[in-house]
């Protein structure tokens, strides 16, 4: 669909993924050479602006958007293991820059190669999980941004369908927020804590032994809350599962 | 900033605190907003050209904002060949002063209203009391809140944060005779006999208006309850109070918008009552009032014509958008502390009151994006949060702490080799508070950490991790 077999795509590892949690970092890596891309992670990048944005600092956040449209414009694709950075991006860049006769339409470009990596595997690179056995139950949060901005929904279910053994058990309010909502989840933090209770009910309530998610804020949130409940439910985003990592330790579990 | 902005920051914490510590609100709320929700999907479902009645209510609302003069003119000569008199009123202080002169000539001693938020954001309630005239509120919600003392928690079921339960306990006190037993439709049959001799004896009925229609001058209210027609017809003047984004050109552009407005509310297909009311009583009919005043109000919405927030006024106060929000669901509507709460009422409420008192409002959003996706007129509201984020940011109104947070932050984010050290070093020092996977508690992260367990990291940064990867290879830099 790509029209080239083999594209250049640029990882954008996200500022969560590099210091909390490299696993999903490679995770995308394996996954990108899987189908076929050549992968490269360019050194220029650090975050996509989204604290500076949602704090309403638009000056820093149009300054991280230029920085990060040189890093990566060069590239075929760029993608992302977040919905909700690649949110900002494809949805945030081009509102940013509108003004700017030079930058809005290097970021309009730039929205229109990056992906969300699940998304791009499925509509981009037509990706297939193959050879994958993980003898489970999960259950699946669909990430606001990813969903709502990006319309992420069919995509990771698509690729968890075919994990040999995997099975999936639907999460009453699936589509419903977590609570995290970035500073928002420390700025509120009591009414953050009321909606990630609920969330961590609802999970409880699947009795899954895994949760999956697109993003790991959100994966955070819901693993700290369900660790402090005392719940054993086991945490991973849903590449970490399709690369075959689920054997090794989820978020939260020692190395 | 100046201490008294500073107490209403920490008011919008404190009353979310309470809230939250209230089991018994959130019962009420978790009926409610969850009844509505579900009733919506069904109605939504079961009306395939939902997202074109969306896009038709939008387009309707759009070409009226963009031509408000040309409507309102219309309107106002139209009203007025049917007999009404119609007033124009800038703001609050202006719409009540009209009201309360209107209801003093009129010496009237007992006005009854139905439900209308516009009435609630100027302030009417007040201003009749200090008029020294007895207001009977005649929706039954409004009823309840009027018996507690209480404003509106909700713009579409006003008195939503209390139980049943409560409120039987509330007619025992207040009705005469109290009803005879708690269930609803007892009480409903108490709160109608405690009303109808209210109705018949009021000098003034005041309306809202959901819909002005400019061909016709005639207003449009809808109800399930029949009071409006109730409040309407008896008394000798009627007087309706309405925001000028009400103004639609024609019956047929009320009736696409009444569509939207009721499944989107309530998931019904129409209202029980919906009822157009074009000028006073006129020779030969056998009843309505002698009088009939329109008060049109403006209190800040050309402002909003000319900035950021103008695709707002597009709203037509269904409240789904509160029902989908998960922080309204769990702080339910009085602690937003303004006329309007909920998303809709985060945009609003720094229009209305100004950003400095209402600052935390925008910010209290997870931008989950949900409202918008059920908002029947297509309001991007997330995106007019986050320009009230911004107004903010420019204003200096963030919190000195926050401000230097983000600006450390940009120093480093905007150099990636100091950024890479910094993560690096960062990565090191968190994992010093943790052992095992977890850290229980964590200095300048008491928000997170107070509430849940936080990942310790898992060891080097992806990026040095990679690096070394690639330094191995030797293929790569």
């Amino acid at each position: 669909m790509s029209g080239q077999p083999n594209p250049r795509v640029g990882l954008f590892v996200t500022c969560l993924v590099d210091a909390i949690r490299p696993s999903i970092g490679f995770s995308a890596i394996q996954l990108l050479e899987e189908a076929g891309c050549r992968v490269e992670v360019p050194q220029a990048q650090t975050c996509c602006g989204q604290p500076a944005l949602n704090s309403g600092d638009e000056k820093v956040a149009a300054a991280l958007a230029r920085q990060t449209i040189a890093a990566f414009e060069g590239l075929d694709y760029i993608v992302l293991p977040s919905g909700s950075c690649a949110g900002t991006i494809v949805h945030g860049y081009p509102d940013l820059l509108a003004n700017d006769p030079v930058w809005a339409p290097r970021a309009e470009a730039m929205a229109a190669k990056t992906h969300e990596i699940t998304s791009f595997l499925v509509d981009v690179m037509g990706f297939h999980t193959k050879g994958r056995r993980l003898e489970a139950t999960a259950t699946y949060h669909d990430s606001c941004a990813g969903l709502r901005e990006l319309g992420i929904a069919a995509q990771p279910r698509a690729l968890l369908a075919e994990v040999e053994g995997l099975q999936m058990r639907g999460l009453e309010g699936n589509d419903v927020c977590c609570g995290f909502g970035g500073t928002f989840c420390v700025k509120y933090s009591d009414i953050s804590n009321a909606i990630v209770t609920e969330k961590a009910e609802a999970i409880e309530r699947t009795e899954a032994d895994l949760l999956l998610a697109g993003d790991l804020g959100c994966l955070m949130n819901m693993a700290g809350k369900l660790n402090r409940r005392g719940t054993r439910t086991r945490c991973f985003h849903t590449i970490e599962v399709l690369a075959g990592r689920a054997d090794g330790p989820a978020i939260g579990e020692e190395g | 900033m100046s201490a008294p902005e500073a107490s209403v920051q920490v008011s919008f914490k404190n009353r979310a605190k309470t809230a939250l510590a209230d089991r018994t609100l959130k019962i009420a709320i978790d009926r409610t907003t969850g009844t509505a929700e579900a009733k919506r999907a069904v109605a939504v479902a079961a009306f395939p050209e939902f997202q074109d009645a969306r896009a038709r209510g939008r387009a309707i609302k759009d070409h009226v904002i963009a031509h408000l003069d040309h409507y309102l003119e219309q309107f106002e000569r139209n009203a007025t060949a049917s007999g009404a008199k119609v007033h124009w009123a800038s703001d609050d202080a202006e719409a009540r002063a009209i009201i309360t002169r209107i209801c003093l000539d009129a010496k009237a001693k007992l006005v009854t209203r139905s439900k209308s938020m516009l009435g609630e954001e100027i302030g009417l309630p007040h201003a009749l009391a200090d008029a020294g005239i007895e207001r009977v509120e005649t929706d039954l919600a409004e009823h309840i809140i009027q018996l507690a003392g209480e404003a509106p928690s909700h713009i579409v079921w006003p008195a939503m944060h209390r139980t049943r339960e409560q409120v039987a306990e509330l007619f025992k006190i207040a009705h005469h005779p109290p009803p005879a037993a708690d269930d609803p439709a007892t009480m409903v049959q108490s709160a109608r006999r405690e009303l109808r001799a209210k109705f018949l004896g009021a000098d003034i009925g005041i309306s809202g208006s959901n819909f002005l229609v400019a061909d016709t001058g005639a207003t449009c209210t809808v109800t399930n309850e029949g009071n409006a027609e109730l409040t309407t017809t008896p008394p000798r003047i009627h007087i309706v109070t309405a925001g000028i984004e009400k103004i639609v050109p024609t019956t047929a552009h009320a009736l696409s918008l009444l569509r939207l407005l009721v499944r989107s509310a309530t998931g019904g297909e129409l209202t029980q009552y919906t009822t157009f009311h074009c000028g006073p009583k006129r020779p030969g009919d056998a009843d309505g009032p002698e009088e009939m005043h329109i008060v049109l109000v403006d209190n800040g919405r050309t402002r909003m014509l000319a900035n950021e927030f103008r695709e707002m006024l597009r709203c037509i106060r269904c409240g789904a958008c509160m029902n989908h929000c998960v922080v309204y669901r769990q702080i339910g509507g009085h602690a937003y502390g303004g006329t309007y709460p909920g998303p809709m009422g985060s945009v609003l409420t720094p229009v209305l009151n100004g950003l400095a008192g209402s600052r935390d409002l925008p910010n209290a959003c997870t931008m989950n994006g949900r409202c918008a996706e059920v908002c029947p007129v297509e309001i991007p509201i997330p995106t007019l949060l986050r320009a009230w984020r911004i107004r903010s940011w420019r204003e200096r109104l963030e919190p000195g702490s926050l401000r230097a947070g983000i600006g450390i932050w940009a120093v480093l984010a905007r150099r990636p080799g100091l950024y890479r050290l910094a993560s690096r070093i960062g990565v090191r020092a968190i994992r010093l508070f943790g052992k095992g996977g977890w850290i229980a508690r964590l200095p300048l992260a008491g928000g997170w950490t107070a509430h849940r367990d936080l990942p310790r990291p898992t060891g080097r940064t992806f990026m040095d991790q990679y690096r070394a990867q690639q330094a191995d290879k030797g293929d790569r830099p």
